[in-house]
């Protein structure tokens, strides 16, 4: 496999694994504030 | 000294997409366990925060995806042997077994945990039930052993419901234990009609599926005894004045389909899955039955309630 199709591979993975970090602070902010509410 | 030259060795797991760890939860299943939580959920009495709901079906998707994980690396060498399935992430080699692994443990951990935390105790509890029972009883246990895996694994996939109804009640009672026997009931005809045209795939897998083990014509005869029980049931909550006319109706309507099509297939004799029409009309209306009856259920709960 060519370097850079791994290269691009381990982006999109780590791009991907950002979102759902960031999907994940927003949900449990959201949760914080209903359970809260 | 002589220098060992040095040796770049790239992990397994570093040529997978993420779209192969998106594969190893099983995202077609996992749509029909989030239609049918989330209907579970939407006909259960109550009140739930919108983001509290969200949660709940998240974390029953999630589950379900770690429980579809787990199954294909427990699997990976039945995978590999058949032609549906040999080009899942672990048997063509994109994602090595032990990442798999713990990729599938920490998304099931984590769903509970969430739910537990989120939600409640009880929707926690019944995740954690329906895992370790798709895991253990039917992949581990089961599966390899019996022609009747998928009667008693159909169990798992008959939770989803029920925990979406607990999530807002945090009780199980009479509705959504019928929620559980309907999904039960439609899982040895749905799946037995698939393996009626798959039935090569699982013999040269050497799963003990019915039509491999018990041939055609016990696993048709099977379909159609399977058939009358799950109409019966699917007819309970309207008799007992659990649910309205939507629902009921769509149940006697779909219930004389799902018996045409099941009398259908009993009535063919073809063994060469190409003259098995019947069996192909079968498993796709089975797909769509599943969702227009939970459908139906909302529908009644939203518009008559």
């Amino acid at each position: 496999m060519a370097d850079d199709d791994l290269q691009k591979k381990r982006k999109s993975r780590n791009l991907v694994l950002g979102a759902v970090l960031i999907g994940l602070a927003v949900l449990f902010y959201a949760i914080t504030i209903a359970r809260m509410g | 000294m002589a220098s060992v030259p040095a040796v770049s060795v790239t992990p397994v797991s570093d040529f997978a997409d993420w779209r192969d760890y998106f594969a190893l939860l099983k995202p077609r299943v996992m749509t029909l366990v989030v239609f049918t939580g989330l209907c579970g959920l939407l006909a259960a009495p109550g009140h739930i925060h919108p983001v509290i709901g969200f949660t709940a079906v998240l974390c029953i998707a999630v589950a379900a995806g770690a429980s579809g994980a787990l199954n294909m690396w427990y699997e990976a060498d039945l995978d590999a042997r058949m032609k549906r399935t040999a080009n899942r992430p672990i048997p063509a080699g994109r994602i090595d077994p032990a990442s798999a692994f713990g990729f599938a443990v920490s998304l099931a951990i984590g769903a509970v945990a969430v739910m537990a935390l989120a939600v409640n105790f009880a929707s926690a509890l019944l995740l954690t039930v329906s895992i370790l029972f798709y895991v253990f009883v039917y992949t581990v246990w089961l599966k390899r052993r019996t022609p009747q895996n998928i009667v008693i694994g159909g169990a798992a996939g008959a939770f989803p419901p029920v925990i979406g109804w607990a999530a807002v009640t945090g009780d199980v009672t009479a509705l959504p234990i019928l929620l559980f026997a309907l999904v039960f009931l439609w899982t040895p005809p749905h799946f037995w009609s698939l393996a009626l045209f798959v039935r090569g795939d699982y013999a040269n897998a050497g799963v003990p599926m019915l039509p491999v083990t018990h041939g055609e014509r016990a696993t048709r005869i099977h379909i159609l005894a399977y058939t009358p029980l799950l109409v019966a049931v699917s007819l309970l909550p309207w008799a007992m004045r659990l649910t309205g006319v939507i629902y009921g109706v769509t149940a006697a309507v779909l219930g004389a389909v799902f018996m045409t099509l099941a009398v259908a297939v009993f009535r063919n004799d073809a063994t060469d899955p190409a003259a098995m029409r019947p069996e192909r009309r079968l498993f796709a209306f089975s797909v769509l039955y599943l969702f227009v009856m939970f459908g139906a259920l909302v529908a009644d709960r939203w518009l008559l309630a």
